[in-house]
């Protein structure tokens, strides 16, 4: 750790916690909380975590607050804004975007190098012993930036997808700001429909009841996230960073479709018996190729022929996770239910659609 | 490597993931790999048939998509499948149209 790069903070349990310079590349900053070390090796697949929102959201607020809890004593951080969480400006640089994209828009040709790379050199320190073993990795973005080509480098990435896996999706919304972003930033509703935790930010700056109706609202627009008020003792570091499929309220479909802003409409399908996973496969695989900018996510539990347990996808834009097995049905009932969020399509022809392609497809609202 | 753009590693595609803890994947054993390659195969002609193309196994590695006039792409997995389908049509496999559901049937 270079004198330059060291930086003394004040926890909130009351410890003095060193920063300490983990970002070599140009164009890169990185930071490994140092203290305490974490004596356990690092996982095989280290979560990522994306902290998205929009400008001015508190996302570097909420991040302070993250670093300072034990949960989160061995992560690593990447931020692509100049100084925002005051480490020494020597070793924040941007991370200038650098999307290599090509017109047939394949997915893994949508790659941020200097991302790719900044991670890469993460994981080459950690190996060679010149950074603590972070276990857990935390990418700030810019407020600007759609999540998708971060989550996607992050994917399709030869050597990081080796070695990271997404964690849980964290966006911030400023209660003073978030309704009339909702209707006229099409980022801010990219960045809340990809997120798996929204925290509401400022709503000491409003009306109680402004506050509850924007709760309200983030929550229908994104009904696999859940939604809580940065105050809320209940919204600590802990929970922000949590598997989100772990959690069965997580896919919970929604009463009916809801439209918010321009055109954002979540709704839910609801499959009656085992869904064929082939042939899923292959439509979703479909839908997303030619609708992928539209969909802004898709979330759901799928019961399918053979497996007992639930399978749980999860997908932003183009890009969707590994499946994943769940412990156990939420509520104890085997049913499968999909939860879309899309913008400039018609709830009712992706219902048609499933129908015909993968069969058994029960709409909801 | 991506057909497309030439990429390496990207094989990982979510309908074919990499067998490892939590993961759902029909990927783990030879036997269940090449039964979801057959059932994947069919699944496929079924669409790609309404614009006359044809989806094949490659020595279990790989898929050749071919149209009617014999025209040949090779692919890797099912995230180049569909663009490569639409280059060789020359028209969109669109799931929402109904010209192309109708085609499909029920």
């Amino acid at each position: 750790m270079s004198a330059a790069g060291a930086e003394r903070t004040q926890s909130a349990a009351g410890a003095d916690r060193t920063l300490c310079a983990a970002g070599a590349e140009p164009g890169v900053s990185a930071a490994v909380d140092a203290a305490p070390k974490p004596a356990a090796p690092p996982p095989r697949f280290t979560p990522a975590h994306l902290l998205t929102g929009f400008l001015g959201s508190g996302k570097t607020t909420l991040l302070r607050r993250m670093l300072s809890d034990p949960a989160l004593a061995g992560a690593a951080v990447l931020i692509n804004e100049f100084g925002e969480v005051g480490l020494d400006h020597d070793l924040l640089e941007r991370i200038d975007e650098t999307t290599v994209l090509l017109q047939s828009g394949c997915l893994c040709c949508t790659i941020r190098g200097e991302l790719a790379d900044a991670v890469r050199g993460l994981l080459d320190r950690r190996e060679s012993g010149a950074i603590p073993a972070f276990d857990r990795l935390v990418i700030e973005s810019t407020g600007l930036a759609d999540p998708f080509p971060i989550l996607s480098t992050l994917r399709a990435d030869p050597i990081a997808s080796q070695h990271f896996r997404i964690g849980a999706t964290i966006a911030t919304v400023d209660a003073v700001n978030g309704a009339a972003g909702l209707a006229h930033r099409a980022e801010l509703r990219r960045q809340v429909a990809a997120a798996d935790r929204i925290v509401l930010t400022k709503s000491d700056l409003v009306a109680p009841e402004a506050a509850s109706a924007l709760l309200a609202r983030l929550a229908a627009l994104n009904p696999a996230a859940v939604v809580r008020d940065a105050h809320d003792p209940a919204c600590a570091p802990g929970w922000l960073i949590a598997d989100a499929d772990a959690s069965p309220r997580d896919a919970v479909a929604p009463d009916h479709a809801h439209a918010h802003g321009v055109g954002a409409v979540a709704f839910a399908i609801e499959p009656q018996g085992a869904v064929d996973w082939t042939a899923f496969g292959v439509w979703l695989s479909m839908l997303l190729n030619r609708h992928g900018d539209g969909i802004l996510r898709v979330k759901g539990i799928l019961a399918i022929d053979g497996e007992d347990a639930p399978v749980a996808v999860h997908g932003v834009q183009r890009l969707v996770h590994a499946p994943t097995h769940m412990a156990a049905w939420p509520d104890g009932r085997r049913a499968s239910r999909l939860v879309f969020i899309v913008e400039g399509i018609d709830p009712q022809a992706v219902r048609r659609s499933f129908a015909c392609f993968v069969g058994g497809g029960r709409g909801v609202g | 490597m991506c057909a497309l753009c030439g990429v390496l590693g990207v094989e990982d595609h979510w309908s074919d993931a990499v067998a490892r803890p939590g993961v759902y994947t029909r990927n783990a054993d030879p036997r269940a790999r090449r039964a979801e390659r057959a059932r994947r195969i069919r699944a496929a002609n079924r669409i790609l048939a309404a614009w006359r193309l044809t989806l094949s196994d490659w020595q279990g590695r790989a898929y050749l998509l071919s149209t009617a006039t014999g025209r040949t792409e090779v692919i890797e997995t099912l995230a180049h499948l569909w663009p490569t389908a639409e280059a060789l049509a020359g028209r969109p496999f669109d799931p929402l149209d109904p010209a192309l559901q109708a085609r499909i049937g029920p």
